[in-house]
């Protein structure tokens, strides 16, 4: 793969009930992000956006940022699902020798719907939607699963929890930062076996935006400590059907992983990776996608939690923007992710920038219980 | 070689299985939740103007141009309009078409009442047009370029339908 | 560099008002194995697939995960794009750069729709703005009905020109085998059918179709090795620039003119009417055949309604328009921009049946949205 450089990033505050329309977010991250990198618009040659018409409640809601997103004029194009696969796109158009610079922007404004309609909605509408799952009821059945493939306990699950809430509180940026217990996970009100409150994100209003060059036009644009390396990127998508599956099995992500890392030239993701921004809209997913993710032996990821591994000041520092847990804007999770990542990687992720990082590794999910991956390994 | 059953042949009319039952349809019943949208500035200034009787637009201070309906970013200068200006409430008919077919109201499931005349309309002062209903559902009486005049709703509260619709003013 | 991109197979189902038969998964599965099957290559062979439709006409949130049966995507790469009525030619497009990254070397696209299963029209309206314009806009007829009434007085255009390019198509498709209307009709037939909406009558407009069609897409050396004739990429440009209805221009279709001006640039095209030799474009309606004839650069502004007399676009016209029937006759909206491409693809290839122009070296193919979203992609038979 030529090289593509990430030179710009932005993202909103994230919050619940922000006053504007998404197309005014999507103006403030294109606008931050140029500013990021110190170029105007005219340096940029096309846009992906990223959204959902589901979340949106209008169809084709896309033509709604043509404007916000400095399109005029320009290719634009919409993916809908994660930021991860939006930024892969873009990653692809930019590799495509049409266009030297591509903006990819995401916004959610999931407090202006309803999230266990919606959610709903991505199941079968002869059965499983009928008996009225959504994103919560079936990532419980999975936590469950998961729990009693390798016997773990729900105490380990709110580790996660707390460790996160504990980061969000360095993140200037993140919803809720929160010093909380275990025990407080435990006992937060129970949403669906096993999962409490404190186990679920929360439905959050965000933007996030990123541009991505061709090592030329990044050498040419902007000063070489902006630019952020993609090493690597893969995904791969599971079965449709929860029982089709076993949802304690991450064969999908492992496939993802497998190939962004050879692309990276990463043999040994849990020594190599500097840190990881790791889809974690329940906790329990945390240490079930490390697992995934090579970074610990199957079943192993709670113990290595609860050793510190993946602490702020662990050997392997996991979602120290504070993750999902305490800001969820659903499209942009994981083009959030990737500018936590490249920010990390700048060395300007201020009070939460983890040491001497100089690779970094983000994660996103499409569908329900993580049915496809997608994984970036970005570098210095 | 595999047989593939039937993925080359013409299906389109069958009703029934190949053992004779019925090929059905499962409704899915009501599916409904309500949609909360954030207005944000731009909106809901332009929102309480009509409630004020002003059609108020946004304009870019770099080329120009004034927008109607009102919004935060001129795409083709890609720059933030701060700048209110006072438009209408007499434009032109810019098109029309007299919707004779009926469809389903998004706004609550039922029918959606036709015929409607539904108008680009551009107000005067304003660059670009707005999307509004004509009283008059009579294509022989319409006529692109006529002169077209706002009248207002007796009851309003901040909504498009604080202009009841537009009327020819010839 | 990007790599060089050819086409190397299309399948489409055989489209219909209603496919009782089929569930949406099972329609993609068959349009996935004929394309499969055109380009004699095995699901082993994708490397990675891409999907579209639009959300709320089957209300399917997540469609890529839904789908992957049909797909043939269990552990394998797949996501999902969307622009609406555009989103074919987003799919192809998608597909396109996806192996011109050189991150995959044959992709899968695929552009699906069940349009029976809800009420077309309100799905659509709920595109406008809905606070300020959706009670006003009427699905995607409203805004095309009115950009004719525009167009009508600028140039003197009429209901008969429209006519005119409604009984071509339509007789058009009675040589296409998978098109959803076939049915022979005269330009008076097409004036005396019921007003849906003003100037647009019952059959200048399209219907509303069930169907899905795929596109295998291979990197250059694949795509010699696979295939005798591939059809090429030389071109994909979309503009999309406005986000509100009354934003446009329109007495003319700015965005494809815009689109298509560069598309030409990027092919070295300067004399389109001429250079090519058949186009599949996306009329939604026989208006836009005459209006947009212009922003296609084949005439000056308002010139397009003596081209459509003269019979410039007819079969042995100089360049057939839509020999497939178009979008008038064969509408699943998420493939409709597809088919396109595929058409367009097949013409070139050589396969396209008792629709065949004889000797396509170069193809047009476009995809439309709302609101005024313009694609175009151009296709040869000789290497870009």
């Amino acid at each position: 793969m030529e090289r593509v450089a990430i030179i710009g990033v932005s993202q909103t505050k994230y919050m619940q009930n922000n006053p504007l329309t998404f197309a005014e977010l999507v103006y403030e991250v294109t606008t931050k992000a140029l500013e990021d990198a110190g170029i105007t618009v005219k340096e940029i040659d096309n846009v992906v956006s990223v959204s959902s018409d589901f979340w949106d409640g209008r169809t084709i809601s896309s033509m709604a940022i043509s404007d916000a997103s400095g399109a005029f004029g320009k290719d634009i194009t919409t993916v809908e699902g994660d930021g991860t696969f939006g930024a892969l796109y873009g990653l692809m158009r930019t590799l495509s020798g049409s266009f030297n610079t591509t903006l990819v922007v995401a916004h959610h404004k999931g407090t202006e719907s309803n999230m266990r309609g919606i959610t709903n909605t991505a199941f079968d509408p002869l059965v499983e939607r009928k008996l009225g799952l959504d994103a919560i009821s079936s990532a419980a059945l999975q936590a469950r699963r998961y729990m009693t493939k390798y016997g773990l306990k729900e105490e380990q699950f709110a580790l996660v929890s707390v460790k996160n809430h504990g980061n969000a509180k360095r993140n200037p940026l993140a919803l809720f930062p929160m010093e909380i217990t275990v025990e407080d996970v435990m006992n937060s009100r129970k949403i669906a076996d096993p999962l409490k409150l404190l186990d679920c994100s929360p439905v959050t209003d965000g933007a996030a935006a990123i541009i991505l060059a061709t090592e030329h036009a990044a050498k040419k644009l902007v000063p070489p400590q902006k630019c952020v390396w993609v090493k690597g990127v893969g995904h791969c998508a599971d079965a449709f059907r929860l029982g089709d599956r076993d949802l304690a099995d991450t064969r999908a992500l492992a496939a993802a992983a497998k190939r962004a890392y050879s692309m990276a030239g990463i043999q040994d993701p849990g020594r190599e990776i500097d840190l990881a921004e790791v889809y974690d809209a329940f906790s329990y997913m945390e240490p079930l996608w490390l697992e995934g993710l090579g970074i610990c032996p199957e079943g192993m990821a709670c113990e290595h939690l609860e050793r510190g591994r993946f602490d702020f000041t662990g050997q392997l520092p996991v979602n120290p923007s504070g993750g999902r847990l305490s800001s969820h804007p659903v499209q942009v999770a994981g083009l959030a992710e990737i500018a936590e990542c490249a920010l990390q990687l700048r060395g300007e992720a201020g009070d939460r920038q983890v040491e001497g990082a100089k690779t970094a590794l983000a994660h996103g999910v499409n569908g329900m219980c993580g049915q496809a991956h997608c994984v970036w390994i970005l570098g210095k | 070689m595999m047989e593939r059953l039937g993925i080359y042949e013409d299906k389109r009319k069958r009703t029934h299985t190949p053992e004779g039952y019925e090929l059905l349809t499962h409704t899915s019943g009501p599916v409904s939740y309500d949609f909360n949208w954030h207005l944000g500035y731009y909106w809901s200034y332009f929102l309480q103007g009509l409630k004020e009787k002003k059609f108020l637009a946004t304009k870019c201070h770099q080329c120009g141009r004034v927008y109607m309906l009102p919004r935060q970013v001129c795409g083709r200068c890609f720059v933030e309009m701060n700048e209110w200006v006072e438009v209408g409430p007499e434009g032109v008919l810019e098109g029309f078409t007299i919707v004779r077919f009926p469809y389903v109201n998004p706004n609550h499931g039922g029918m959606k009442e036709v015929p409607f005349t539904s108008i680009w309309v551009k107000l005067d002062g304003a660059d670009t047009r707005m999307m509004h209903y004509c009283n008059e559902h009579d294509e022989t009486k319409l006529q692109v370029g006529m002169r077209m005049r706002a009248v207002w709703a007796e009851d309003r509260k901040g909504s498009i339908h604080d202009v009841a619709y537009f009327e020819i003013a010839e | 560099m990007g790599k060089r991109v050819g086409i190397i197979g299309v399948g489409q189902t055989h489209h219909a008002s209603q496919r009782l038969d089929a569930s949406g998964v099972e329609l993609i599965a068959e349009a996935v194995t004929r394309a499969l099957d055109d380009a004699e290559i095995t699901i082993k062979d994708i490397d990675a697939v891409v999907i579209g439709n639009m959300d709320h006409f089957e209300n399917i949130n997540y469609v890529d995960m839904w789908a992957v049966d049909g797909l043939g995507a269990v552990i394998k790469p797949v996501f999902k794009v969307t622009t609406g009525g555009t989103t074919g030619t987003t799919i192809a497009a998608c597909a396109f750069y996806t192996v011109a990254s050189g991150l995959f070397d044959v992709v899968l696209a695929v552009g699906w729709e069940k349009n029976s299963e809800s009420d077309t029209q309100a799905a659509i309206a709920t595109c406008a703005n809905p606070v300020l314009e959706r009670d006003f806009f009427a699905g995607a007829i409203g805004p095309l009905a009115t950009e004719y009434s525009m167009y009508m007085k600028a140039y003197g255009a009429t209901e008969e020109d429209a006519a005119i390019v409604a009984a071509r198509e339509r007789n058009n498709a009675l040589n296409n085998p998978y098109a959803h209307v076939r049915q022979a009709v005269t330009v008076e037939d097409v004036l005396k059918s019921p007003m849906l909406s003003y100037p647009i009558k019952f059959l200048d407009m399209c219907p509303r179709s069930d169907g899905a069609c795929a596109v295998i897409f291979a990197v250059e050396e694949k795509a010699k090795k696979l295939c005798p004739r591939p059809a090429w990429i030389h071109a994909s440009v979309v503009r999309h620039d406005y986000t509100h209805f009354g934003d446009l221009e329109w007495t003319f279709m700015p965005t494809l003119e815009r689109a298509s001006a560069e598309a030409y640039k990027l092919a070295g095209i300067t004399n389109p009417l001429k250079e090519f030799d058949v186009a599949e474009l996306y009329l939604p309606a026989s208006t836009c055949g005459v209006k947009w004839m212009d922003s296609l650069w084949f005439c000056d502004h308002g010139e397009a309604p003596k081209l459509i007399r003269k019979g410039v676009f007819n079969m042995d016209g100089e360049l057939p328009v839509n020999p497939s029937g178009g979008v008038i006759c064969t509408n699943p909206i998420g493939a409709t921009g597809l088919i396109r491409v595929g058409e367009a693809a097949w013409q070139i290839m050589g396969k396209a049946g008792p629709r065949q122009v004889e000797n396509v070296r170069k193809a047009l193919a476009t995809g439309f949205g709302g609101c005024s979203w313009s694609d175009v992609m151009i296709l040869g038979a000789d290497l870009p």
